[in-house]
């Protein structure tokens, strides 16, 4: 008996000692390609195509800082995205807001009917040939609108919010609202959305965030370079290596092929900086949005 | 008969607002949704911009036919289903593995450092994480391939490599987005019920048989909508990411039903052959959901609807 409890508590402890083992494998793997990028862009060049540099930065130098801070087309993919990002997640929030408060409302006749009709487009669409026609017969090809107006609404994150209205906002407290007189309108700005700040605060970094990684609308819709956003500058320097660096002739073309690979990894956190930034203090919320999800509505 | 729809017409006339508000978001569903699904005959017909949507002459399933005799066909279809099922394989146990894994980590700041490092990457752009798989796996420069020459392995060139296209597309979609799609489960195992690992203890059950027989029959709801969810979008096959990865070098094993349709559409400017390849593949998505429902519901009591 005493023997069986002894060999269970040495059971449990190689448990943990396995779980914590995996559980460290699994933050290196994660944290190393990060600080190599980082480590990277603050490194010689020929030290990290050389490979000498591994894990913190050698030959210290901000020279591919620099270097993407004159690059124009950066500035303006920055200023783009900035613009469709605040522009679109307004756009976002608004028609979210006013199609799942509605639909959060079980007094509302038909509401299975427009349920369906908005959850349906999760399953079926009518595919990329045809939204880009549409689009395209619009006048929206080659404007800023393409970059807003097609992705107005996430049918997902329209059902999260929903979901939230149903399950945080007591139905009472509506109700109690509706008797005293308050019109629909009133009710939603006054006492919907105040309370619903968790879930504004979840649908703008869902919105934001997706803005700010957009590439393929972008790609198809949009022709003229000033209006290019940021990620697709990074896709024409990082991965078709279309480098305005390699035109010019400050340096001999040995230093620009160098400096060439140096400036993707500080091009990279340059273009990042400002989700990671915000990261640590929003993260809670986004888990938060993706728990509502989970729920079934 | 004609009390009850006046009053229901009296309950709809009351609460006006609410459809006035429901309006703008509706018309958008109508335009940026349904439209495009009307607009899908064009696969059945000869698409002439001057003509328009409806104007153009119908071919009947010409598009199709071209299609499934295409030299193309197989290769897309095998490329498309297998990286699929591949994902559905590997890339979606590893998000349930770890969330049991941190569930089970005792230390509570080292289970919030590894939920928080592990839900980053999640953040970072598909184009950054193509431009990083570039710079890293790079045959002569990539810091991967300088590990292999010091343990004395050739350089691989993986980026240009059919053979490890597929490889490297999960492997890294795995490390960006196995802490994000583990936050349901982990929700999921939160909720469990703490008597139930109490009973397994006095029943005498180890951590790891509490792990098998009370987490993870626990969170298996969950794993089932989330399955059901995921072959809804099985032949979508994160078409954003391919398409970065894509050179001409990798076609044999990263052309997609997808980046085709790209390709010939959005490129070339064959509309209708294009969109009717994306009805196809709509079709099947919309009928492995349907089938996978259906099964999940006769045999577990867990479904959609």
């Amino acid at each position: 008996m005493k023997f069986e409890r002894r060999t269970k508590i040495k059971d449990d402890q190689w448990f943990d000692i396995i779980v914590y083992a995996i559980a460290t494998v699994i933050l290196i793997m994660i944290l190393y390609p990060l600080l190599f990028v980082v480590s990277a862009s603050f490194s010689d060049p020929s030290k990290v195509i050389g490979g000498e540099m591994w894990l913190l930065p050698k030959g210290f130098t901000l020279d591919a800082y620099k270097e993407v801070f004159e690059t124009k087309e950066v500035w303006t993919g920055y200023k783009n995205t900035i613009i469709y990002t605040v522009l679109g997640t307004l756009i976002n929030i608004t028609l979210t807001t006013l199609a799942a408060y509605p639909l959060s409302r079980k007094d509302l006749p038909g509401r299975s009917i427009f349920m369906f009709i908005i959850a349906f487009t999760m399953f079926f669409s009518g595919g990329l040939i045809p939204t880009y026609l549409l689009v395209q017969s619009l006048g929206m090809v080659d404007t800023i609108w393409s970059m807003m107006i097609p992705t107005a609404i996430a049918t997902y994150n329209l059902i999260v919010m929903r979901t939230y209205f149903q399950t945080s906002i007591p139905w009472e407290l509506q109700e109690a609202a509706l008797m005293d007189g308050s019109s629909n309108t009133r009710l939603l700005v006054s006492i919907i959305l105040p309370l619903s700040k968790p879930i504004i605060a979840v649908m703008v970094l869902f919105y934001a965030v997706g803005h700010w990684n957009a590439y393929f609308n972008a790609l198809i819709y949009l022709n003229s370079e000033h209006l290019y956003p940021l990620q697709i500058i990074l896709r024409n320097i990082l991965i078709t290596n279309q480098n305005a660096l390699m035109e010019g002739d400050a340096f001999g073309l040995g230093e620009r092929l160098l400096l060439a690979e140096s400036i993707k990894y500080s091009l990279i956190i340059v273009a990042s900086i400002p989700v990671l930034l915000i990261y640590p203090f929003v993260q809670r919320h986004f888990i938060k949005g993706v728990m509502i999800g989970s729920l079934k509505g | 008969m004609q009390d009850r729809s006046n009053k229901l017409m009296k309950r709809m006339l009351v609460r006006y607002e609410l459809y006035l508000m429901l309006l703008l978001p509706l018309v958008w569903f109508i335009i940026f949704q349904y439209v495009p699904m009307y607009g899908v005959q064009i696969a059945f017909r000869e698409f002439m911009p001057n003509l328009g949507f409806l104007g153009s002459p119908w071919v009947g399933f010409e598009h199709f036919e071209r299609f499934f005799s295409s030299y193309y066909f197989e290769r897309l279809l095998w490329n498309t289903l297998s990286i699929s099922l591949f994902q559905t394989l590997v890339a979606f146990p590893i998000p349930i593995f770890l969330a049991l894994l941190i569930h089970e980590i005792q230390n509570k700041r080292m289970r919030k450092l590894l939920q928080n490092v592990t839900y980053m990457p999640h953040f970072i752009s598909i184009v950054v994480i193509v431009g990083m798989l570039n710079l890293f796996l790079s045959s002569e420069t990539g810091f991967v391939n300088h590990v292999l020459s010091a343990v004395g392995i050739e350089p691989i060139a993986f980026m240009e490599r059919a053979d490890w296209f597929k490889t490297v597309l999960i492997s890294s979609g795995v490390w960006q987005n196995m802490g994000w799609q583990s936050i349901i489960y982990i929700a999921a195992l939160s909720g469990l019920d703490p008597q139930l690992y109490e009973a397994a203890k006095i029943d005498g059950a180890s951590r790891w048989q509490r792990v098998m027989h009370v987490s993870v029959p626990g969170i298996l709801p969950t794993i089932i909508i989330l399955l059901i969810l995921d072959i809804g979008h099985f032949m979508n096959v994160g078409f954003e990411k391919i398409l970065l990865m894509q050179n001409e070098l990798n076609m044999e094993a990263s052309d997609v039903i997808s980046t085709f349709i790209y390709r010939n559409g959005i490129l070339k400017g064959d509309f209708s052959y294009s969109a009717s390849i994306g009805l196809f593949n709509a079709l099947i998505n919309f009928i492995l959901l349907i089938v996978i429902n259906a099964y999940a519901r006769r045999k577990t009591e867990t479904s959609l609807w």
